[in-house]
């Protein structure tokens, strides 16, 4: 269990946390949903122990995280932002180290070491040193150091920041399996998509403050759902776009003028992308492109607050799950 | 288990894995056994041939300079392998883990000791080969190699504080270098501190890095027949030396673990 009050981070003038309250009970995943800055890794630096609050309350499985670390240290597993581990070393001698870390004792480390690359699809890799892994590789190594003491709470920093969308799905799935086996987990991110995917609670914070607080449905319901996303080929079509549009959408269409795109939210799926497809064909636009796409962390803010999120992309070289995700979007449905 | 027991034992796991790490990276390995060995080279042939001391051969009094200067610049590789292990996110990892506070810092000395007993050896041979000769018994050659270490030990919790301070290995090998050089150079490791003007004179006297030149000197029987110059420090400079180690120890030890404390990797 996780629970912390009126926690306030200051650095200078910074405030990285503004009086955060949270609460994850035993078993459950809460997803701290928030853009570049909004203090995630702050707050999961607090409640590990590696950063001290200003003020607030931090307690960790029964402890009281400022006054017993040492004791909430054996108790949980931290996957940071970055994956954190020795590349010199094979993906067994990282996970052995961590063990004997954690005091398993030598025979038991080497078990649990050789026990997670198993489960981790990385017995082959596993005795190769850790800088000839893959993106994907380095944080399924992380993400086993995290596990090694089978820890009562488990804190997870952006685990699929920076992968490409094929090992971003292998991660969702590894930590499907992971909330199934009943772990507390508080993950943080910045996909609406991966909240949505691995949380059974969202709490969405900018500017270390809470700004939203419910299940993916309910701030699905908030946000309005599933939008559709018209790029045109003519900008002069866009009143004639608009009107296709309207005529389905449950919010206020957007209209991105230099980009040419609309959007708006829908209520149908497919049924009404394909309404719209056969509208715009009898207007005789010609479009780009036309998709349906969940909504981003960008949606979500911009009904919540009525401002983007200040950086749009989160980092380099970032897949931006959500835009234009058809793919993944029947995937979902596959694993649901 | 006490907590010192659970200090040493979490810090020999750490030591383990940095000592992987060499046999991973020969390289530096390598390249810090090349500059013992080019320094006794440059200096035998470059200054041993020019420069004269009265009651010495120049080149046995070089040695023990040699050796102090390379064990000091030896110890920088603690501040930099921890400063390495901050931006990596490693030291984050370890903080997060149920280990005693002080066990990464001791695992890093520790195993930082390994790396200059091997680039002594290595000058060692090289001195041998270049005509340096030991003129005392085995045991004060003994005890001169030992006080490097434990030397070199002391300045690795100083440069420990330095790379969890500064957390880029680049400005912990630079700073270090334009503190070294001239604390290496305002002694008596190459030249006798004797001709140095005024306040110089007096720094270098009582510059801990003189005391363990001249006792290593004395320990391997390098002085010639020169006296120590007429100061406590290099009249005592194994008592000298040991009592630095001891003032160093004190104050980089608690400091350093205090910065591991609140270490944080940006
Ligand atoms: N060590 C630090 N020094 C100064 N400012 C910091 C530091 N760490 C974080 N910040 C600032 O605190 C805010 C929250 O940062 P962070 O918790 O890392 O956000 P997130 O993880 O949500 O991207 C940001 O404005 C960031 O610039
Ligand atoms: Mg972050």
């Amino acid at each position: 269990m996780i629970r912390t009050s009126g926690l306030v981070k200051r650095y200078g003038d910074v405030v990285a946390l503004d009086g955060l309250d949270l609460l994850v009970p035993q078993g459950e995943v809460l997803g701290l949903l928030g853009p570049n800055g909004a203090g995630k890794t702050t707050a999961v630096r607090i409640l590990t122990t590696l950063l001290e609050a200003d003020s607030g309350e931090a307690e960790v499985a029964g402890l009281n995280v400022q006054t017993q670390p040492e004791k909430v240290k054996e108790r949980i597993g931290l996957s940071g932002q970055n994956a954190a581990i020795d590349e010199h070393l094979t993906g067994f001698e990282n996970l052995d180290m961590v063990g004997r870390m954690y005091h398993l004792g030598r025979r038991r480390s080497r078990e649990r070491a050789r026990e997670l690359l198993e489960r981790f699809s990385l017995t082959d890799a596993g005795d190769r040193p850790a800088k000839t892994y893959s993106g994907g590789m380095r944080r399924r190594l992380d993400l086993a150091a995290a596990l090694v003491a089978e820890p009562q709470v488990l804190f997870l920093d952006e685990p699929t920041t920076g992968l490409d969308p094929r090992s971003r799905s292998q991660m969702w799935e590894t930590i499907q399996d992971l909330v199934r086996g009943g772990s507390t987990v508080l993950l943080t991110t910045q996909y609406m998509e991966e909240a949505d995917q691995l949380c059974d609670d969202i709490v969405v914070i900018d500017k270390g403050r809470k700004i939203a607080e419910g299940t993916a449905d309910q701030l699905k319901k908030q946000v309005g759902g599933e939008r559709i996303e018209v790029v045109l080929v003519d900008l002069a079509d866009l009143p004639a776009a608009g009107a296709v549009l309207r005529s389905l959408a449950v919010d206020e269409v957007q209209i991105d003028e230099p980009s040419r795109r609309l959007t708006a939210g829908v209520s149908g799926g497919v049924d009404d992308l394909r309404l719209v497809l056969q509208g715009l064909s009898e207007a005789g636009v010609a479009v780009v492109d036309v998709g349906l796409r969940r909504p981003t962390l960008d949606d979500v803010f911009l009904s919540l607050t009525g401002h983007h999120t200040e950086e749009e992309e989160p980092a380099a070289g970032d897949a931006k799950p959500g835009k234009g995700a058809k793919v993944k979007d029947t995937k979902k449905e596959a694993v649901r | 288990m006490s907590s010192l027991a659970l200090a040493l034992a979490d810090g020999a796991v750490v030591a383990k894995r940095n000592l992987i790490k060499i046999t991973r990276v020969p390289e530096v390995l390598i390249w810090t056994t090349m500059s013992p060995i080019m320094f006794v080279l440059l200096f035998a042939y470059v200054f041993g041939g020019s420069i004269e001391i009265a009651g010495a051969d120049y080149k046995e009094y070089l040695m023990a300079g040699i050796f102090a200067q390379t064990v000091i610049f030896g110890s920088t590789f603690t501040g930099a392998g921890l400063a390495e292990d901050m931006t990596k996110g490693i030291i984050d990892r370890f903080r997060s883990l149920p280990i005693s506070k002080a066990a990464v810092l001791i695992g890093r000395t520790g195993s930082d000791i390994f790396y200059n007993a091997i680039s002594i050896a290595v000058m060692s041979l090289t001195g041998l080969a270049v005509g340096w000769r030991i003129r005392t018994s085995l045991a004060e050659a003994i005890a001169g190699l030992l006080l490097l270490l434990l030397f070199s030990y002391a300045v690795s919790w100083i440069m420990a504080y330095v790379g969890l301070k500064v957390s880029s290995v680049e400005v912990v090998n630079n700073a270090s270098f334009m503190f070294i050089m001239p604390l290496v150079f305002i002694a008596n490791t190459f030249v006798p501190s004797d001709n140095l003007p005024g306040p110089l004179r007096t720094f270098a006297e009582w510059n801990p890095i003189s005391a363990l030149a001249q006792a290593v000197r004395e320990l391997f029987g390098n002085t010639g027949s020169n006296p120590p110059a007429d100061v406590w420090s290099l009249q005592n400079p194994v008592l000298y030396t040991l009592i630095s180690v001891a003032a160093i120890l004190a104050v980089f030890v608690p400091l350093s673990i205090r910065q591991y404390g609140k270490a944080a990797a940006r």
